[in-house]
């Protein structure tokens, strides 16, 4: 699913990385603990996550995760998203509570 | 292929910087044109480390050593040693504090991802005096 479309599902406001709207995103993980991120064996393209801190933006880089999606209304402060700027990812933000996020992904044909 | 040495110091006073070492790491590793797959389980394998060695042992040294048949990560501290490492291995053991927790990190899952991602791993730990944990990942086996 196109970039731009889950934004559109999640309502979310793009933070960083307008320029990723139009690429494929296949491969979601939704979690709080890093630790559980990086212990996925699959790739992973794009992150949901209710963690604004810069762990989440360094946990990203290591395992190549392009997106991240911010849940729950969470904003990361401006040297988060400037990490994140620096390392040419994107990041989302929603309103949307996790349940609910991954709900509506789902719903939309992500597995 | 050269012959790589690199020696980084991981500051433990600094929970937001963790990490650097491994992201320095990873620059490397990309740079020697190594499998993606196989730089993907160094980085994870020493970002763990990394972040251990800021939680539990006030920081300490990471070594990088990569030659044509494998890369060795190498996390020294001077902390205050593990003292059952069976326990430590459980997933989802952890005495980590809440300020690691609410970081995302802390959830017991380190050692034993940096045992599933590395060939080998060895822990030299002894109380008061610290730990080193060593892993080794071979270049151009199963895990490329």
């Amino acid at each position: 699913m196109e970039l731009s479309k889950m934004r559109d599902i999640l309502e979310a406001e793009v933070l960083c990385g307008e320029e990723r709207l139009e690429e494929e995103v296949e491969t979601l993980f939704a979690s709080d603990m890093m630790s559980d991120v990086l212990a996925c064996p699959d790739e992973i393209q794009c992150l949901l996550t209710n963690l604004i801190n810069q762990q989440v933006i360094r946990t990203s880089d290591m395992l190549d995760i392009g997106v991240v999606i911010f849940v729950h209304g969470k904003q990361p402060a401006e040297d988060v998203v400037e990490m994140a700027r620096q390392r040419d990812m994107a990041l989302l933000r929603t309103e949307c509570r996790m349940f609910t996020a991954c709900g509506r992904l789902y719903e939309a044909g992500l597995r | 292929m050269e012959t790589v040495k690199l020696t980084y110091d991981i500051d433990g006073s600094n929970f937001s910087a963790a990490g650097e070492a491994s992201t320095a790491a990873k620059r490397v590793l990309k740079k020697l044109k190594l499998p993606s797959a196989l730089v993907r389980r160094a980085v994870v394998c020493m970002y763990e480390g990394e972040i251990n060695m800021v939680i539990h042992a006030d920081g300490g040294k990471a070594y990088l050593e990569v030659d044509e048949e494998k890369i060795v990560i190498t996390l020294a501290d001077r902390g205050p040693g593990i003292p059952d490492i069976d326990q430590a291995m459980v997933e989802g053991w952890s005495t980590a504090s809440a300020e690691a927790r609410n970081s995302g990190f802390g959830a017991g899952m380190g050692l034993p991802n940096m045992k599933r991602n590395s060939d080998t791993m060895e822990i030299e730990t002894e109380l008061g005096v610290g730990t080193t944990v060593t892993m080794t990942l071979l270049i151009g086996g199963d895990g490329q």
